[in-house]
């Protein structure tokens, strides 16, 4: 009967083993979000601008040898009905100068909604080197039925950028966080029971 | 001294299967397990083909005949996901079952009780699956690789119920490959060493390490699916800076090797099945090893071939192309080794052969068409069209599919003690055949004409060909039934089989009388050289 119990007892031991492997692999799933994040970060690869930039214009200098033009696109995620565009399509900009654009945004539905504007740029390797000092992605937007705004963007295009891109297109998706956030009590609609596009 | 304790605990072990259905219940019997994971593999084979003739049947023609968009997406998701996880997978863990134990020389699984654990789960998980198709809002629609937000944002409520599904199927899956891998680490017969395990072993020792490692990240993706719908989470939603692309990295980095989960022991099956009748040693052995453990590492580092489009650098596009092509290297090795075990070998063509016969040349055909999807440039043209299509139901209806049909007949001798009927055998064989190839082949040039998949109405340029595959399919289809009844007939008439059923069977199977015996290799039995494969 030895030999059996110690067979027993091997196939105790692979088990826990095997059983390591499983919670491992568990926790490499987790891992996986925040190493995705900064994958991306580094490499630039989905487009993600960084967060506030701080400037400080007396250390550097525009690089008047050469203009960049950065191209602005604005969409609606799907089912958000707002009025949103660029109030210039191109700005032609040097690098290491501060540029000031803005967008214009009008909630056009009955309702108080809540927006956040998500950036994404190409080409991939600019990236890193588009800095934002101000911006209205960094924060979500309150609009009361037929309420407009102008919204600045406040950028700097690195002087490090490389020579061969020659054109940066900076898009905002403009995505309905109302019921994500939820409305302050303060503005709460009359109606709760309103539908809320895109869910 | 063996001869004496053999005498003493004889009687013990001497009783048979419990009587009545509550047996099936509470069986922890290896033997008992694997026939219930078949019956329930080919249950579920067959609910998944008949929504892939609801399929069919509205492609007949072009327009919207018989069903809503709306079902015809559902029926593509179920149809999906019902084969991969109810029919193909379970169908292999079923032969694992009644195979593994008998081939290395154990008594049982190294784990009765989990076993029976592993394979009741999945009648809940596929209720549950299945009743949401009868729910307000119908069931899964978003396509078996359920990517976000389709599965979350845009899903039917009854997303929830599918996901729950998923972690059950995972348990039951980690749950199997932990116990497969503890009997074939622990419980081999003396003298039989890794390298003189039969490749069936082998396979599935590597495919449950494949399982281990992957289930868990499936199950991962949907939790963050289920954070993201039900906890206000972003994982998959930019909006809260989470990132859809990412669910498509996490969903591939589970679903290749998942892909090749359901094809490894298939290459463990055919390698049985041609030197049986071919009458020859498999050539290769340590190759046809190396190869399967060489495919498992690559299915790894492939995943972003899947996702070409969502635009990535250029050098990511190179990697994930050449590390896809390279995986030809040790498939190749496999199919040569194939061919040269039958090559002078005297061979005859019973039913298992044929299967496993168009399992070589069919398969090889799908590999083929993998290696053009995975040119990245000529990849922007087959992306999400019937190309793909074609492709991986090449691989899995005459690959996965063909080798468990093969392998059913080839084992079914030793399993039930009756022989089936080869003239019937034979006429199901040359039936799938014919169905599988009208069915499939078509669609490739419907995919390169561009024909996208997922839709329930199409331009009239592809109507000729939709006509033809759905024709093959109904072909194909009522050949399963036939199929279903060639079993019934072998089970309840067919001529008593030998114990060892082939003339050139070889293996520690076959040296057991047929049926085996409801406890089998109590003592671990004599591995004689004779009947190693290696």
């Amino acid at each position: 009967m030895t030999v059996k119990t110690e067979q027993q007892n091997e196939i105790r031991r692979t088990v826990k083993k095997l059983a390591l492997v499983v919670v491992g692999m568990c926790f490499f799933v987790a891992a996986l979000v925040p190493l995705y994040d900064l994958f991306c970060e580094v490499t630039g690869l989905n487009g993600k601008t960084g967060g506030p930039y701080v400037f400080d214009e007396a250390k550097t200098s525009p690089d008047t040898s050469r203009l960049v033009k950065v191209n602005f696109l604005t969409n609606t995620n799907q089912g958000m009905s707002w009025d949103f565009w660029p109030e210039k399509g191109a700005v032609r900009v040097h690098p290491g100068a501060a540029n000031t654009v803005s967008f214009y945004v009008k909630n056009t539905t009955g309702r108080p909604m809540i927006a956040q504007a998500i950036p994404s740029l190409v080409p991939s390797s600019a990236a890193e080197y588009f800095h934002k000092t101000e911006c209205f992605c960094f924060e979500q937007q309150l609009l009361q039925p037929g309420e407009e705004l102008e919204m600045p963007m406040r950028f700097i295009v690195d002087r490090g950028l490389p020579r061969n891109v020659q054109t940066i297109n900076l898009s905002y998706a403009l995505f309905d966080v109302t019921e994500r956030i939820g409305l302050p009590a303060d503005v709460q609609n009359s109606d709760p029971a309103s539908p809320i596009a895109g869910g | 001294m063996s001869e004496v304790i053999h005498a003493d605990h004889h009687d013990d072990h001497a009783h048979g299967p419990a009587k009545g259905l509550l047996r099936w219940l509470y069986t922890t019997n290896h033997k008992d397990i694997g026939t219930l994971y078949l019956w329930f593999s080919f249950t579920m084979f067959l609910i998944g083909g008949v929504m892939a003739l609801v399929i069919r049947t509205e492609l007949f023609q072009p327009g919207l005949q018989f069903i809503e968009p709306e079902f015809f997406n559902q029926m593509t998701t179920n149809h999906g996901l019902i084969m991969v996880f109810g029919a193909i997978m379970p169908a292999f863990v079923g032969l694992a079952n009644w195979l593994i134990p008998m081939q290395v020389g154990a008594p049982d699984m190294a784990l009765p009780r989990m076993n029976n654990l592993s394979f009741w789960i999945l009648p809940f998980a596929f209720s549950m699956m299945i009743s949401t198709l009868f729910m307000e809002g119908g069931g899964p629609n978003f396509g078996w690789t359920f990517y976000a937000p389709l599965s979350t944002t845009y899903a039917p409520d009854s997303v929830t119920y599918f996901i729950f599904a998923v972690h059950l199927m995972g348990a039951s899956s980690i749950m199997g490959s932990i116990n497969i891998i503890a009997t074939i680490l622990n419980m081999r017969a003396p003298g039989m060493t890794l390298m003189k395990m039969p490749m069936f072993v082998w396979t599935w020792l590597i495919t449950a390490y494949l399982l281990i490692a992957v289930m868990p990240v499936l199950a991962g993706a949907v939790t963050m699916m289920l954070f993201d719908i039900h906890f206000n989470t972003s994982f998959f939603n930019a909006a809260g800076g989470g990132d859809p692309v990412m669910f498509q990295h996490i969903f591939w980095f589970f679903g290749h090797p998942e892909v090749y989960i359901m094809i490894l022991p298939a290459f463990g099956i055919v390698s049985h099945i041609i030197p049986t009748f071919a009458r020859k040693q498999l050539f290769g052995y340590t190759s046809m090893v190396y190869a399967v453990a060489s495919i498992a590492f690559l299915s790894f580092i492939v995943w972003a071939h899947h996702m070409f489009t969502v635009g990535m650098p250029l050098a990511g596009q190179l990697f994930f192309m050449y590390s896809t092509m390279l995986i030809a290297v040790p498939t190749g090795v496999k199919v040569f080794n194939w061919i040269s075990t039958m090559w002078r070998g005297s061979m005859t063509f019973e039913t298992p052969m044929l299967f496993a016969i168009a399992f070589v040349v069919l398969f090889t055909i799908g590999g083929l068409s993998g290696l053009m999807l995975a040119i990245t440039p000529a990849d922007y043209q087959y992306h999400d069209t019937y190309f793909v299509v074609a492709h991986f139901h090449y691989v899995l209806v005459p690959g996965a599919l063909f080798s468990i049909i093969a392998a059913v007949y080839f084992w079914i001798p030793k399993w039930t003690g009756k022989m089936y009927d080869e003239s019937l055998g034979k006429l199901h064989f040359w039936l799938s055949f014919i169905g599988v190839n009208v069915t499939f082949f078509p669609q490739h040039f419907s995919g390169l004409a561009g024909m996208p998949r997922r839709i329930p109405d199409y331009a009239l340029q592809f109507a000729d060909f939709n006509m033809i595959s759905s024709i093959g399919a109904f072909i194909f289809g009522f050949s399963q039934v036939f199929f279903l009844y060639v079993l019934i007939k072998t089970i309840r008439s067919g001529a008593p089989a030998a114990g060892r059923s082939w003339e050139g069977a070889k293996g520690l199977e076959w040296t057991l009388p047929s049926p085996a015996p409801y406890h089998s290799f109590t003592y671990p039995p004599e591995v004689k050289n004779e009947e190693v494969h290696g």
